[in-house]
Order: structure tokens, then C-alpha cells, then sequence
């Protein structure tokens, strides 16, 4: 496999009136040709500007990237033109937004929605686009696709809408597709319809994936590869069963715990990651989940642990991990 | 989303578009009673303008000293003025310069002030902060004082008059326009846009315009009959449309003046006509809004 994504010391910050924010503060990961990344993280900790970051629309002049290299099949994304970074806008990469009500828009119809991205990138005619977009509603799996072109919006429902948000995002065959929380907003049947259908649909067309998310059932089933990310930093890395059966790091061990789980009893109660996330204005030296660690030391408050390779592709940074207590043996 | 719900909802989709125009019609009326007399003012304005030629009894501008000062009567249904005009067709013909000035001025104000609305709202930031302190500019002068100003600088004619109204309805229309652009600007689906590779210019016409419609609308016909109320004071004040095009304002100049308390009828038959016009325009542009809407409509 080759690479496709590459970001080294990612760096982008919020100048506001309180300080300056660093929301990804030293970002490196990369992705591979058809594969599936997920980026996790409590909310607020960096992983929607990541990818707003990739596709250059994070808020200016507010935020801006300052530092690092974004390549996308060699070429760094933050030496483009505008006019260059449009073209590759909806065609190299594409978005699946977090809110399907919110993400078409009301007063176009779906076909115009679907045809116009095709036209644009791919500049063929009205005809071959809607035939394009039918065979688009199809791939997604929406029935009675010639009918669907004429309905607006409102005309469909959350998941029915995340489905054309999806058709849209493959629209022109683009080579990776960033998911910003592409569930969240749904049902929890018809997020697994929708996952189902992202999983299978980059599979068969070879489209890698950057799922973002803060469901750890979600990066278990689908993802190859899995970030976790705190205070716009990577945290810990590894593939999803590094992850799940052996975490390194004591945020990924916390979240591990808040999130329920069919083996334990019933009633048993979660046990939340105690605290907040802290003001990403405000970050020292040192770690920034130290006030929340039940393991830190004096050492975690003088600097920032290293990202250390444990074995494979399993990195974590933090200064204890060899003492963290396995997820099994607590759930025990 | 199962199939059963799916087959239902397209069959009330069906069932709705198969009622026919009539029916459509009649539906809308009976949920916008004052909408509808304002579409009818607004209908009877516009046969008058374009019949104008088949439904004036007499030659607007004809004198006919031979019948001056006439009251309302079976001759003259509205009586004629000073120089024997028959009030009636000057009425008539007077909707066709009420109408063009009015369409005209507010399609233009209304559609500039949408564009640039709508653009201050999308980039922001610093181009918004000066654009708007312009609008502020040409907001701080009553709408009256500026297409004074203006006619007086570029002299009165018909022309001059559509772009003195015109100029002080950007702003305003580009402000309303503005804060509700705001709000669309936030809602995901114009970063969606952005992110789909979407020129601005095609973000802004495409994407967002077609979001602000209703209160372009309301504007829009607002603006109508506004500039008809402008207009009129324009020719009334001898800043507007020049004699002898038959317009209401003129109308109400001159021997209007001169006759009030003897020949009431040469001032108050062009007076109800200006009244009633914008009267109509407001009603029907607040139903326009109601219906047009995707938003407000019923599903």
C-alpha cells in the first residue's frame, strides 16, 4: 500500500481576544491508500480543526495553520493556491459533515445537489450527470433514485440524508474521504446502517477514510488504524486492537472504562474520565492530562512524555505506561 | 424509512400535485384572505398598465377646454381637471408610470442590496466592518432627502427617478439581508459547500442567496410600493416624472391645489389610486413571503 496522507507537526491555532488556542498542537499520522483511520477524542480536543485543517477551511483570519506539512500524494496541501486547493476540494478529498439536517441545503433539490459537485470537478453534461447521480443514490442504497433527484431535504430523513451526504462525498470518486463524526447525529440502528455502508462502499472503491469520532465502538469494528487524540495532541496510536486489548496511555485506558459494554453486569455503573478537558489556552509544559491522571507524577507536571514506540505501530506518550493496569482485568 | 413509509409519502406527493390550479388558488386564499386583496390590487394595477391603451375612455394628455372641471359624472366617470384631462385615463395610464418606476427601482435596489447582503455576511471580518459603515452612511439620510438629493444632481426625468429610488433601497435591503446571511453562514451546509470545492461567487449566488428569499421578498414588495409612495412625492415636488406623461404625483400638483375645496375629485381620485397601490403591495408581499418560503410552507 502507499501512502496518501501525510501530516507531519501539524500545528493550528485560534488567536482570540483570551489567548491564543492551540487546538492541534504537533499533529503527525498518516493514511494509506483504501484504508480506515479514526481520529478519537472528547469533544473540543482538536479533531474537527485537524480535518478542517487537511481541507484548508479552518475560520481565518481567527485561526490559522502555523506550522507542519499536510502532503496528499506528495504534494503539501498548504502551498496550494486557493484556486489549486478548490480543485482538490470535492474531488481528491472529500467531507461527510456531523449533522445530515443541517449539512444539504434546504432550498436546492437532492439532484441539484448530487449533479452539481459532478459537473463542476468532472465538467460532463446534464444528462451523464444525472445519470451519475442516480447511479449514486443506488451505490448508497436509496431506493426509487430518478424520484429522489426532484425531492428536497426535507423530503427525507436523518439517515436517508446522511446517505445522499455520503453519495455526494463520492461523487467524484475522490481518493479519501474525511467523516467529521458522520453518526452522531442519528439513531443508533441507522448509525450502524450508515457505518455499514461507509465500511463497505471505501472497501469496494478503494477509498481511504478518516473517520472522526468519540464512539470507541465505532473505531473497534470499522477502523485499520486508530489516533487518539488530547489537547490537540496524539496521544496514542496503534492499530484498533493495540488500542482496545492493550492501551497505553491512561486517557485511552479512562475512555476505555466510560464507555459500556455488554460483559459487565447489568446496572454496573460507568465510570466517567473525571474532570474536564483543559483550556487549550492555557497549556504548560507538561502534560496536559496530568490534572485528570490518577498516575501522574511530579515528573508528568516538568515536561511533555515523548511518543515512545511500544511494538509494531503502537506509540503512546506517556511516562507511565508500563504501570497501567489492563482494561480486562478491571472490568473483571 | 422503511418501503411502506417511503411508497405513502410519494403518493401524497402525488395526490398533492394532482389538484389542479384553481383548487391551488382557491386554497391559498382562503389561508391568506388580506394577501389575496392585495394580489387583486396588485392584478388590477397591472391590467390597467398594460391596457392602458384599450381601457382609458379618452387621451390622457388630450386638453379639452371645452369640458374642464367637469365633476364625476356619466361622461366622465371621475371628472376631468383644469385643462378637460379625463381624470380616469390619466389614472389608468398613470398605473403603467407607477408600476415601471416602482418594479424598477425595487428590482434593482432589492437584488443589488441581496447580492452585497449576502457577500458582507460570507467573507466578514474586516470587508464586512467597512461595508457596512458605508451602508451607514446612505441609511443616516430618510429615503426621501436622498432621491432628492440625487434628482438634483442628475435632473428630473423618468430614468433619473428609478435611480434616485434605487440607490438609498441597496442598504437598506442589503442589511436585513445581511443578518439573516449571518445565520445561514453558520448552518453546515455552506462549509459543506466550501468543502466540495465550490467557487465563492457560486457559494454566495447558488448556496446562500436562494436561503435569504423571504425577507428579500418581503423587501422586495415592500420596496414597490415604496418607490410608487416615492415616486409620487418626486412628480409632486417637480423633481419627478415631467408633464405631460400622465403620472399620480403630478396628479396632485398643481390645479389639484388650486381646486381642493371646489373640484375635490382632481386631488382625491390620484390620492386613493397612490393608497390603495401601496395599500396592496404590503398585503400581497407579507402572503408572498408566507407562501414562497419552503420553510413556512405546509407540508
Amino acid at each position: 500500500m502507499t501512502e496518501l496522507l501525510k501530516i507531519q507537526g501539524l500545528k493550528t491555532q485560534f488567536f482570540t481576544s483570551a489567548g491564543t488556542v492551540k487546538a492541534v498542537d504537533g499533529v503527525t499520522y498518516d493514511v494509506e491508500e483504501g484504508e480506515t483511520v479514526a481520529v478519537v477524542g472528547e469533544s473540543g480536543c482538536g479533531k474537527s480543526v485537524t480535518a478542517l485543517s487537511i481541507m484548508r477551511l479552518v475560520a481565518e483570519p481567527a485561526g490559522r495553520v502555523v506550522d507542519g506539512n499536510i502532503l496528499f500524494q506528495g504534494n503539501d496541501l498548504l502551498q496550494l493556491s486557493e484556486e489549486e486547493m478548490r480543485k482538490i476540494r470535492g474531488n481528491n478529498i472529500a467531507m461527510v459533515f456531523q449533522e445530515p439536517m443541517t449539512s444539504l441545503n434546504p432550498v436546492l433539490s437532492i439532484g441539484l445537489q448530487l449533479t452539481e459537485t459532478v459537473q463542476m470537478h468532472l465538467g460532463v453534461d446534464d444528462a451523464a450527470a444525472r445519470a451519475r447521480a442516480v447511479e449514486l443514490l443506488g451505490l448508497v442504497g436509496m431506493s426509487d433514485a430518478e424520484r429522489r433527484l426532484d425531492q428536497y431535504p426535507h423530503h427525507l430523513s436523518g439517515g436517508m440524508r446522511q446517505r445522499v451526504m455520503i453519495a455526494i462525498a463520492l461523487s467524484c470518486e475522490p481518493k479519501l474521504i474525511i467523516a467529521d463524526e458522520p453518526t452522531t447525529a442519528l439513531d443508533v440502528t441507522i448509525q450502524a446502517q450508515i457505518l455499514e455502508l461507509m465500511k463497505n462502499l471505501t472497501r469496494d472503491l478503494g477509498v481511504a477514510m478518516i473517520i472522526i469520532t468519540h464512539n470507541l465502538g465505532v473505531v473497534a469494528r470499522y477502523a485499520d488504524r486508530v489516533n487518539v487524540m488530547y489537547a490537540g495532541k496524539i496521544i496514542e496510536s496503534g492499530t484498533a486492537e493495540d488500542i482496545y486489548h492493550n492501551p497505553k496511555h491512561p486517557y485511552t485506558l479512562a475512555l476505555l472504562k466510560s464507555v459500556p459494554r455488554l460483559d459487565q453486569p447489568r446496572g454496573a455503573k460507568l465510570d466517567p474520565v473525571e474532570g474536564q478537558p483543559p483550556d487549550l489556552a492555557r497549556l504548560d509544559e507538561g502534560c496536559s492530562f496530568r490534572p485528570r491522571c490518577r498516575y501522574a507524577t511530579d515528573a508528568c507536571a516538568a515536561s511533555f512524555p515523548p511518543t515512545e514506540l511500544i511494538d509494531g505501530i503502537h506509540y503512546s506518550a506517556c511516562f507511565h505506561k508500563d504501570k497501567l493496569d489492563s482494561p480486562m482485568k478491571e472490568a473483571s | 424509512m422503511t418501503a411502506a413509509d417511503v411508497t405513502s409519502v410519494s403518493e401524497i406527493d402525488e395526490l398533492r400535485s394532482q389538484k389542479t390550479f384553481i383548487e391551488k388558488s382557491a386554497d391559498m386564499f382562503r389561508k391568506q384572505p388580506l394577501g389575496a386583496v392585495g394580489f387583486f390590487v396588485v392584478l388590477a394595477m397591472i391590467i390597467m398598465a398594460i391596457f392602458a391603451n384599450y381601457l382609458a375612455p379618452y387621451d390622457p394628455t388630450l386638453n379639452d377646454f371645452a369640458a374642464m372641471l367637469i365633476a364625476p359624472g356619466a361622461d366622465y366617470w371621475l371628472g376631468t381637471d383644469q385643462f378637460g384631462r379625463d381624470i380616469m385615463s390619466r389614472l389608468i395610464y398613470g398605473a403603467r408610470t407607477a408600476l415601471f418606476v416602482g418594479f424598477a427601482a425595487s428590482f434593482v435596489g432589492a437584488t443589488c442590496g441581496l447580492v452585497l447582503g449576502v457577500m458582507s455576511a460570507y467573507f466578514g471580518g474586516t470587508f464586512d466592518l467597512i461595508f457596512q459603515r458605508i451602508m451607514d452612511v446612505f441609511m443616516s439620510f430618510p429615503l426621501i432627502i436622498m432621491a432628492l438629493a440625487i434628482v438634483s444632481i442628475f435632473g428630473p426625468s423618468t430614468q433619473n427617478v428609478i435611480i434616485a429610488i434605487t440607490i438609498p433601497f441597496i442598504p437598506r435591503c442589503a442589511r436585513v439581508v445581511r443578518s439573516n446571511a449571518l445565520a445561514i453562514r453558520e448552518i453546515p451546509y455552506v462549509d459543506a459547500a466550501r468543502a466540495l470545492g465550490f467557487g465563492h461567487a457560486r457559494i454566495i449566488l447558488r448556496h446562500m442567496a436562494p436561503n435569504v428569499m423571504a425577507p428579500f421578498l418581503i423587501m422586495l414588495t415592500s420596496f414597490v410600493g415604496q418607490a410608487i409612495l416615492t415616486e409620487a412625492s418626486l412628480s409632486y415636488l417637480g423633481l419627478g416624472v415631467q408633464e405631460p406623461t400622465p403620472a399620480w404625483g403630478l396628479m396632485l400638483q398643481g390645479g389639484a391645489e388650486e381646486y381642493i375645496e371646489s373640484e375635490p375629485w382632481i386631488a382625491i381620485f390620484p390620492g386613493v389610486a397612490i393608497s390603495l397601490a401601496v395599500f396592496g403591495f404590503n398585503l400581497f408581499g407579507d402572503s408572498v413571503r408566507d407562501v414562497l418560503d419552503p420553510r413556512l410552507r405546509t407540508q
